[in-house]
């Protein structure tokens, strides 16, 4: 009789939360970045290493272990991937020196752990969500994170986007402008498929950067669940064997 | 054989087991704790947890050695150290995960484990000393997992304990010099990480490993509690041994074992493929190291404290004070040591109990879900309202209890246990 009671209760508990989540904001793209991907990771670590590495570091990741982990030949890591440093144990290292704060108003911050902290889509979106905005000092301003400090450095392989806005009245039912979204203003090096897989690959890489352990992880996890349910069974059987006597 | 002459205990046997007997209660302590623990035949789902709160207790003392190895409680070092353990040491991301998702496992068991007391009334007399111990437990805990928070030194670990740590500064006369005294320093720092480490890897666990054997010696002095409320020592047979008890050894282990299988499946499940459990267990903000000068978005504990967060912030300031809200906070724990007194019903399980208890019951369950919830939302909205409501009913369910437990109708209650799952 008491589980209808907390059948109940969990009926209007989940009826009750439904009805409370939303949250304000730009909703960030999906990125369908697969970590199991391998291509797309050698890729991403390559678009990395030549765009991004020059400002942002990866202070826990190693050139050795990545390697490894994503099948990368010592030949070619040492003549493509290594820029800051020749000792294959070392930690991806930027070239920025420390004092850089004055040349953006910011640190460029460390990558190793930003797949953790906001996520592979957020990576993906802000990626695609720069646009042209003159009152910042680099000419652009970024759909996901207002007011970054970064310049578009990918704007030679995607092109320049525009603002989108829509007006929409506050309470008090005043005009006001808001910004909805970017559009394509010209065109660059890539096509938009072409570049959104640019970026869906460094998202990716820096979700393997995050934990370089995940695909591994996962698949140890299918194993480890076999072995549980086969355990799981013998446990049961033993259990009802020695329980027969039990009246 | 080798008879000791002097041995005038016949029961003590020979070969090293019997050397031991004669030095050590080992074949005694076995038979009474464990071979010869009578305990009902009748125990259902809701008596897995206690095993399973052992185990995960076993998980963190060996887990928390081996990260302790390659933990460094600076707060220089801290943050850098556990992406250590993560990359470079061998098996060290399984070692963290183990630990971590046990963090939140072990509340999850315990909070079941406390929701079966109140569905069977195992709290009442002459259980009141075991239910205490176990309040003591979880107290000590929460303790335990705060500092344990705290020690990664990422920025929710920073800002988690400044917002933890301030509570005590709204205590009157004494609070800035106690908050002063408990961080060692003018603000959360080094000193704060030292002694939290510590506590928290030496003098909480060593307390817990205590009031855990006082928690378990209480119980086999009085007899488990089972689902149907009634003593089984009160029909016994010839030999004194209760007619509806089953040896804790070989039934409860076989079952308990068949638990652990099920428990771990979960378990490893939530470690393997999502271990940080969509930022409920490793929260996002905790990936970025602990920055003094810029706050996450939007500071919540751990789900584990939420109920209680909730609370806290439910109650208004008053008078210029906010000192009541850490009151009520606190007066949500203290208030559970209380319940064997508090609940008058002539039955103990919620099998023979009325209409009233059952719905109090449920009602507490969602305000107690509720509240997690609202903890864990910023203060806006439906929320603070609805945190409201439910400390008043939170603290309802505790505080009327001794009237409607007598209101309440009650069913007859059977001499014997009802049959076993």
């Amino acid at each position: 009789m008491y589980k209808n009671w907390l059948l109940i209760t969990i009926a209007l508990l989940s009826a009750g939360t439904a009805a409370a989540d939303e949250e304000g904001g730009i909703a960030l793209l999906s990125s369908g970045a697969n970590i199991k991907n391998t291509e797309s990771l050698q890729r991403g670590a390559r678009n990395f290493m030549n765009y991004c590495s020059g400002c942002h570091s990866l202070k826990y990741l190693r050139y050795n272990r990545m390697a490894a982990d994503l099948k990368i030949p010592e030949s070619e890591l040492a003549g493509n991937l290594m820029f800051t440093s020749n000792k294959t144990f070392d930690t991806v290292n930027s070239a920025m020196p420390k004092d850089a704060e004055g040349w953006f108003g910011k640190q460029p911050p460390d990558l190793s752990l930003m797949a953790r902290e906001r996520g592979v889509d957020y990576i993906y979106s802000f990626l695609k969500g720069f646009y042209v905005d003159k009152t910042r000092p680099w000419g652009v301003n970024n759909l996901y994170l207002p007011g970054a400090a970064m310049p578009h450095v990918l704007a030679e392989k995607q092109g320049l986007q525009k603002p989108v806005f829509k007006n929409e009245p506050d309470e008090h039912g005043s005009a006001r402008m808001v910004l909805v979204g970017v559009d394509a203003m010209t065109p660059g090096a890539l096509k938009p498929e072409e570049y959104d897989q640019f970026v869906r690959d460094i998202a990716n890489f820096l979700d393997y950067a995050g934990e370089p352990v995940k695909a591994k992880r996962q698949s140890l996890g299918v194993f480890v669940t076999l072995f549980l349910l086969v355990f799981f069974v013998f446990t049961y059987l033993l259990k009802k064997d020695y329980w027969k006597d039990v009246h | 054989m080798a008879a000791a002459p002097q041995s005038a205990d016949s029961n003590k046997g020979g070969g090293l087991i019997g050397w031991i007997d004669q030095r050590f209660p080992l074949t005694k302590m076995w038979k009474e704790q464990v071979a010869e623990y009578y305990a009902p035949k009748n125990f259902n789902f809701w008596y897995y947890f206690g095993s399973l709160a052992l185990l995960i207790l076993v998980n963190q003392l060996v887990t928390g050695i081996f990260l302790t190895m390659n933990y460094k409680p600076s707060s220089a070092e801290a943050f850098s150290s556990v992406e250590y353990i993560m990359r470079d040491v061998d098996w060290g991301w399984l070692i963290r995960y183990l630990h971590s998702t046990g963090a939140s496992a072990f509340f999850i068991v315990i909070y079941l484990h406390m929701f079966r007391a109140l569905l069977y009334g195992s709290a009442r007399k002459p259980r009141e000393l075991v239910w205490i111990f176990g309040c003591l437990i979880f107290l000590l805990l929460m303790a335990e997992a705060f500092m344990g928070y705290v020690l990664p030194w990422g920025n929710m670990s920073y800002w988690g304990a400044q917002v933890i740590v301030s509570l005590f500064s709204s205590l009157p006369v004494i609070g800035g010099s106690l908050v002063e005294w408990i961080r060692g320093d003018y603000y959360i720092a080094d000193a704060t990480l030292n002694r939290f480490f510590a506590l928290h890897v030496a003098a909480l666990p060593l307390a817990l490993i205590f009031l855990v054997i006082a928690h378990l010696m209480a119980l086999h002095e009085v007899g488990s509690n089972n689902p149907d409320g009634i003593e089984i020592h009160d029909h016994r047979d010839e030999k004194g041994r209760p007619l509806d008890g089953i040896p804790f050894h070989p039934y409860y282990t076989v079952k308990d074992i068949m638990g652990v299988a099920g428990f771990l499946l979960l378990f490893c499940g939530v470690i393997f493929f999502a271990p940080t459990f969509g930022g409920l267990f490793l929260e996002s903000p905790n990936f970025e190291p602990a920055n003094p000068l810029q706050t996450p978005p939007h500071i919540a504990p751990v789900w584990y404290f939420t109920p209680f967060y909730a609370m806290l912030r439910a109650v208004p300031s008053f008078a210029g004070t906010q000192v009541w809200g850490v009151l009520v906070m606190g007066a949500a724990i203290v208030v559970l040591f209380f319940v064997p007194w508090l609940d008058r019903a002539p039955v103990r399980s919620i099998r023979y109990r009325g209409p009233i208890y059952k719905v109090m019951l449920a009602v507490f369950v969602a305000a107690f879900i509720c509240l997690a919830v609202c903890g864990l939302k910023p203060p806006a909205g439906i929320y603070p309202t609805l945190a409201k409501v439910c400390t008043i009913l939170y603290f309802a369910f505790f505080l009327l209890m001794p009237w409607y437990t007598k209101l309440d109708s009650v069913k007859p209650v059977p001499e014997r246990v009802t049959g076993h799952v």
